[in-house]
């Protein structure tokens, strides 16, 4: 039993014996064979052999390195089919036709020849497209006019954005009105076409447009204006809205958050959160930043958090634990590493200050700021990057002020710390003052961890950064 | 020599192939044209640019330009067999891949690029190379340069000067070429050895070769004498005005659609991504307390990323589940160091607590992490 795809042709035509006439794939659970065919009584795509055209410079052969398309992709002409490298110079193979791959002659790092058929396309034989021409060229300009394309028989003009358009839109040039000179179609047909199929009105894409001249300082804080100016009057406007979802499979960093988060999820979080008055640390912090400067290094409020933190461990040690598989025992380590979560482009990584108990701020600024421009380079090392113990999260930096941060494991507690605010508070004798306000917000472990614990740590933490002073009592 | 800046809207007007009459395309068959940047990917991008929205039927374009340190691989190359990767990250070195075939070159300030537009029929790279030498010898006839049937320019017939590249496209074409004449030799040789051990791929090798600086032959010879040689030589041919625009490449206005090529040229994809298949077949020799460990790694990596990953380890060195955990986490990640290194780190966290364990660990991925 043969099937052929039946299409309805204004005439039908004898196909030659160049041709193939291919089943596609449904008609093979019918007949196992593949049959070459002479057929006048039904029409069928015509498959059309298309040859690797010259290159130039005498060349005869080329290595196929990448497939754009597979067997079975639908092309449009001058869509991109291959790409061939000869003799240092690589070469993108555009489709002459429109129609749907049938048949890939080569396979990557083959040898292609100049004048062999390079893909087997199958034509919808509705368009009557010419048949088989010699692409082997001194090609007369016609054919390499790219602004025009043979569409029954009609020059159809239209400049290369607006052709990329109409593919993206899926429109067939030969059915839309030329409104430019020639008949020539320009942007604004393509548009009302669409407008005409979807009866939508969507705002436009400002790629589409192109903007007039204006000098470096003016193009960032006009593009609110502009923005304000690109959306169109309903009805005059339209421009279809091509997006597509997209899929991906989980990789990388991305698996490495899935991973952590999967774990942390089985560890019964509680939280708390509190307020800390910076005002007096951001006085410290002014005037020890220049002293830090002098040494090379660039201190901010991190190191100060990061090492009261650490005096807070001495005294609850139960933060800076660890909890086995099976919840049988509780291991206190003896290192304060504290990680610092940092925002870096392919996503959250959390290098850790090793042994922050035996460092001073000074040296914690140090490290941070080694972190910091090894996270950035993407160039942390494992080291950098294993062994913490006890984690803070500055997501301030980027805003916000409560956070309900996720503990990683195999740590027990984690702090994420707000933006810091200035906003009036009282004072001792009833006044009102102008005060720096920080919230924290800490996730612990409540399965070794209880809530007073916790809260007994962060007074005594919020106390240190509060008081800077009375730091220098138990500093070590 | 005139510098002279592009007026914008007569540019834009001939850009667009509209049928307005345009300036550059009536009156002259050429353009020459130079980078106000060093930034090798806003270059190669104005190269992409050009070659997608330029009219090259009737005009002929000559793009002159000049790279802050970078590596730049072809098209079809593979980036750990042509350089060390290492090195470049740590001397910020920055890799790019060009769309144009042929080897890996070493660019930085010393070294000029020239890239001749034309449309695909008019593609001859013979002439444009048999044109540069022209231009050196007019600068300095004493200069014993000349191009060979490789494409590359021999100074002394025996150091190679200058390598070759080109891209076809449907309706254009480009040809580019270095020129050496001032660069860092040694950082040259230094970065374009690969350390990486055990690759085999299909990708296009480069051919090594000695190189010389013309400047080492001539000391009073200057990148901004040897571009206007050029340029002028140029002008000459095509029978246009000896003017160099500049150009900005970052000018979105002038060039629309440049930011978007930029940004691609960035991509992981792009760079490391479009590495053909290849595989690595090497041996780690991990120093574990007082022995040497030879362990055996087999990895397929196809578009920058790990498809198969054989990781031959003493019986019970790692328990059987974590070594599992970690081939399944490398299995589809990146071939790179920074997302193996997150990856184990993570892996290494939700794993039991032991001392013994995590040493092996960090051990081993520390040497996983080398061979990228």
């Amino acid at each position: 039993v043969c099937i052929h795809r039946v299409r309805s042709c204004s005439s039908i035509r004898f196909i030659k014996s160049k041709y193939m006439c291919v089943f596609d794939k449904s008609a093979l659970k019918f007949s196992h064979q593949q049959r070459l065919f002479r057929t006048s009584a039904v029409s069928c795509g015509q498959i059309v052999q298309f040859k690797l055209s010259d290159i130039g410079e005498g060349i005869t052969e080329v290595t196929v390195k990448e497939w754009y398309i597979k067997e079975g992709d639908s092309v449009s002409q001058f869509d991109s089919i291959c790409e061939v490298q000869s003799d240092k110079a690589s070469v993108t193979i555009t489709s002459r036709y429109d129609g749907v791959i049938r048949k890939l002659h080569y396979s990557i790092d083959d040898i292609a020849f100049v004048g062999k058929p390079l893909v087997d396309i199958e034509i919808d034989a509705s368009k009557g497209v010419a048949p088989e021409e010699d692409v082997v060229e001194t090609p007369p300009m016609s054919h390499e006019e790219h602004t025009h394309q043979e569409i029954k028989g009609h020059k159809t003009l239209a400049t290369p954005a607006v052709r990329r358009l109409a593919m993206e839109n899926n429109i067939k040039l030969s059915e839309v009105v030329g409104t430019g000179k020639d008949n020539r179609i320009l942007k604004e047909d393509i548009l009302n076409y669409l407008a005409k199929q979807t009866g939508a009105i969507l705002p436009p894409s400002p790629k589409a447009e192109i903007v007039p001249p204006l000098r470096k300082t003016e193009t960032v804080p006009a593009a609110p204006k502009d923005k304000a100016r690109k959306i169109p009057v309903p009805v005059s406007r339209p421009i279809a809205f091509s997006g597509k979802d997209k899929t991906e499979p989980v990789t990388g960093f991305q698996k490495a958050m899935v991973k952590t988060m999967s774990a942390a999820l089985k560890i019964p979080h509680f939280g708390y959160c509190d307020e800390i008055d910076l005002t007096q640390l951001v006085q410290l912090r002014e005037e020890l930043k220049p002293l830090a400067e002098l040494r090379g290094v660039k201190l901010s409020f991190m190191p100060f958090f990061i090492k009261a933190a650490s005096l807070g461990l001495l005294q609850y040690p139960i933060l800076n634990a660890s909890l086995d598989e099976n919840c049988q025992n509780v291991t206190y380590k003896a290192s304060h590493n504290i990680g610092v979560a940092m925002d870096t482009e392919q996503g959250l990584i959390v290098p850790n200050v090793k042994n922050v108990q035996v460092c001073s701020v000074f040296d914690i600024a140090v490290e941070l700021n080694r972190l910091q421009s090894l996270g950035s380079a993407g160039q942390l090392g494992t080291s950098d990057l294993t062994g913490g113990t006890f984690t803070l999260s500055n997501i301030g930096t980027i805003g916000g002020t409560y956070a309900k941060p996720v503990i990683l494991p195999p740590e027990v507690a984690i702090g994420a710390l707000g933006k810091i605010q200035v906003l009036p508070r009282f004072n001792g004798k009833g006044e009102v003052f102008k005060a720096q306000i920080m919230n924290v917000s800490w996730s612990a472990d409540h399965r070794i961890i209880d809530g007073a614990t916790m809260a007994r740590f962060s007074n005594l933490w919020k106390s240190y950064l509060e008081n800077p002073a009375s730091m220098l009592l138990d500093l070590k | 020599m005139v510098l002279r800046s592009l007026k914008s809207c007569l540019w834009l007007s001939c850009v667009l192939r509209t049928p307005k009459a345009c300036f550059w395309s009536t009156a002259s068959g050429g353009l020459i044209i130079q980078s106000v940047s060093n930034d090798v990917y806003q270059n190669l991008a104005v190269e992409d640019w050009i070659h997608d929205h330029m009219d090259l039927e009737k005009q002929h374009v000559l793009f002159l330009w000049r790279n802050s340190p970078a590596v730049v691989i072809g098209r079809h190359q593979n980036p750990w067999q042509e350089c060390n990767l290492r090195l470049l990250r740590q001397k910020n070195i920055k890799l790019a891949r060009r769309r144009s075939g042929g080897g890996t070159v070493y660019h930085d300030l010393g070294n000029i690029n020239l890239t001749f537009f034309t449309s695909r029929k008019k593609y001859e790279r013979m002439e444009n190379l048999k044109l540069v030498v022209k231009a050196l010898k007019a600068l300095r006839p004493q200069l014993d340069v000349h191009v060979t049937d490789r494409y590359d320019i021999l100074l002394d017939r025996q150091y190679k000067i200058s390598g070759t590249a080109a891209k076809l496209g449907r309706t254009s074409a480009y040809h580019h070429c270095t020129l050496l004449c001032n660069a860092d030799k040694f950082v040259l040789s230094s970065v374009l050895k690969s350390p990486y051990k055990g690759l085999k791929s299909n990708a296009t090798p480069s051919v090594p070769a000695l190189v010389k600086n013309l400047f080492e032959e001539d000391p009073s010879l200057t990148s901004e004498m040897l571009l206007d040689a050029i340029a002028e030589e140029y002008a000459m041919q095509h029978q246009i005005d000896h003017h160099i625009n500049l150009i900005n490449p970052a000018d979105e206005t002038l060039l629309p659609g440049i930011s978007n090529k930029t940004k691609e040229l960035q991509t992981w994809e792009w760079v490391y991504g479009k590495t053909p298949k290849f595989s690595v077949s090497t041996c780690l020799n991990m120093a574990y307390k007082d022995s040497v460990l030879d362990v055996k790694v087999n990895m397929d990596v196809k578009h920058g990323r790990i498809e198969v990953c054989n990781i031959d380890l003493p019986e019970q060195w790692l328990p059987p589940g974590l070594y599992s955990e970690l081939v399944k986490s490398l299995t589809g990640s990146k071939f790179c160091p920074n997302e193996t290194t997150t990856l184990v780190t993570t892996l290494l966290g939700v794993c039991p607590q032991d001392h013994e364990l995590h040493s092996r660990w960090s051990l081993l991925c520390e040497n996983m992490v080398m061979l990228m």
